[in-house]
């Protein structure tokens, strides 16, 4: 049961487009101030959940709760190269019914540091100024709920630093936000949970502390390096007995820690 | 209801603007500039030829003037709807599926805009540029017609109220096909749906002149269901119900001459007509996964 107050609550979610589903009955929640990432390998039903999310596909069934106003930044997406960025944010404010004036305008535009870049023409900005301007676009009208669709495809490292302080700043605002992205240290760096997404279904979730925590005890034999995945520390002194029982000769023994790259990858593995 | 109707505006003007400042405007003023010198030049030519009315004419003589001046404006009626709509199509294209797939739908549709707002802005803002073309250009011919020729129409603003409507129902004809096709699909859709009208009117031409019901009803029919036809050829029958007739007949056997009176009932149905595509298009836009 989703709580009350959650940012976005999504429950029971399916999706099918003809035959092919897209999402096999998805639950998640954000919470008020909460990050929560949004991983999985592609077509795994990412922008799927997203689009329905925001109210741009129809869910086949299932229930959308979420706290109005959202923000949301497309994958894909575009803003008309003949504007200004000015004008896109004076345009999503009218239609957002913000009455934040020039000075929410100012100070989104320093946010994604393009304060200098007001009068620019869409059609003058790089692919990077773009994916900034969408991100202060998804911010117009103070969203108690922001969806990102991997806002951070185009940007180079300095303009990635730039969405995580962002990200940082809208969590202190009390703002639950979705990201759905590829980049795992990303979402090791800013993410309060992450769900993992695998051919529509919800196949891992949990902090990244939590997720990290399955480590792997790595052995060297006459043979080579053995990985044994799900063993810690404690778990060395058995497995190297078991070995040298079974008769193994051990050159050495180690516990090693879980990357998320490790546990997203396995647990998608596992998923198949 | 304030609300609703902020909505649809800023969606039309931001599509006006959008018109403005990608030259659209400029480019169909600059063409319709030419087109209509042209048109002046071929309408001096035209009269020079043509001798001056006698007083009194009995109904059975021809008043060439007239002719000559119906046959003009009937130039004028065709190629400022033609103009239009094409005006109108390329304005309304685009607007969902095409606007969706290069990604410039997504970010104003989750907005607490709805998807009936959206499209009426759209067509609003199609209609307004193309109804404003076809009348101004209409009466920029009346007007040189009726000082270069010495011939005014009778009933210009009838004429006039019909190419709008016709251009308004090609708009909404082309955001229907804008949730359906994409682009350049529509497009030539579009068009070539105004072509098979013409057409069709055509035939109804031919019918009349070989007796051909089943032609006439073709015609009729096709003037029905696609009402920007009907509308054209009520106006043109508008134009020329105004002269004597004689000069009337001869008008009409014309390669304009595709005329016909649409009768009392063609303004609401046209009406009628733009608003059920308008509906049809909406419902399909808010069952569209974009």
């Amino acid at each position: 049961m989703a709580s009350a107050d959650a940012a976005l609550a999504l429950t029971e979610l399916h999706k099918s487009y003809g035959a092919k589903t897209a999402l096999r009955g998805v639950d998640l929640e954000v919470g008020p101030g909460e990050v929560v990432g949004l991983l999985g390998p592609n077509g795994a039903g990412k922008s799927t959940l997203t689009k329905i999310a925001c109210g741009l596909v129809r869910a086949t069934s299932g229930s959308v709760h979420l706290a109005k106003p959202v923000g949301y930044l497309a994958e894909l997406f575009r803003f008309p190269d003949w504007a200004t960025a000015d004008e896109v944010l004076l345009l999503h404010q009218r239609l957002a019914r913000s009455a934040g004036g020039a000075a929410e305008r100012q100070e989104l535009l320093q946010l994604v540091r393009l304060e200098d870049n007001a009068g620019t023409r869409v059609e003058k900005m790089s692919k990077g100024m773009q994916q900034r301007l969408g991100i202060a676009q998804a911010m117009i009208g103070s969203p108690k709920l922001l969806l990102l669709d991997e806002p951070t495809s185009a940007l180079d490292p300095g303009g990635r630093h730039t969405v995580r302080d962002l990200l940082s700043e809208v969590k202190s605002r009390g703002i639950g936000v979705l990201l759905n992205t590829h980049l795992l240290t990303e979402v090791e760096q800013v993410c309060d949970r992450v769900v993992i997404i695998d051919r529509g279904l919800v196949v891992a979730e949990g902090t990244p502390h939590e997720l990290e925590s399955g480590g792997a005890v790595e052995v060297e034999l006459a043979s080579g390096t053995r990985r044994i995945d799900g063993a810690g520390r404690d778990d060395v002194p058995q497995i190297v007995a078991d070995l040298v029982a079974a008769g193994e000769r051990v050159y050495g023994a180690r516990a090693v820690g879980s990357t998320l790259e490790d546990v997203y990858l396995r647990t998608v593995r596992d998923a198949r | 209801m304030k609300a609703h109707f902020e909505s649809v505006w800023i969606v039309a003007w931001q599509a006006l603007r959008e018109a403005r400042r990608r030259r659209v405007l400029l480019v169909v003023v600059a063409l319709t500039a030419v087109f209509g010198g042209l048109y002046a030049w071929g309408a001096v030519e035209v009269f020079d030829n043509v001798p001056e009315a006698p007083a009194g004419l009995p109904a059975l003589v021809i008043d060439e003037r007239a002719v000559a001046g119906s046959t003009m404006l009937g130039l004028a009626i065709f190629g400022a709807l033609f103009l239009g709509v094409i005006l109108a199509t390329f304005l309304s294209a685009a607007a969902v599926r095409g606007d969706a797939e290069r990604g410039l739908l997504q970010p104003l549709l989750v907005r607490p805009l709805g998807r009936g707002h959206y499209l009426v802005g759209r067509f609003l803002a199609a209609a307004i540029t193309s109804m404003a073309f076809v009348v101004l250009v209409y009466f920029a011919a009346v007007v040189a017609i009726g000082l270069i020729g010495d011939w005014w129409p009778a009933s210009p603003g009838a004429v006039a109220l019909r190419l709008a409507l016709a251009v308004a129902s090609v708009a909404a004809l082309a955001l229907a096909g804008s949730t359906l096709m994409t682009a350049t699909a529509n497009g030539i859709f579009v068009l070539m749906l105004y072509g098979a009208g013409l057409v069709g009117g055509m035939m109804g031409s031919i019918g009349n002149a070989v007796g051909s019901d089943r032609l006439v009803a073709i015609a009729d029919t096709t003037a029905w269901a696609l009402p920007f036809q009907a509308l054209y050829r009520d106006a043109l029958s508008r134009l020329f119900g105004d002269l004597q007739q004689t000069g009337g007949v001869l008008v009409s056997l014309g390669p304009l001459g595709n005329s016909h009176d649409g009768g009392p009932v063609l303004l609401p149905w046209a009406l009628l007509f733009t608003a059920l595509v308008l509906v049809a298009a909406t419902a399909r836009l808010r069952r569209l996964d974009l």
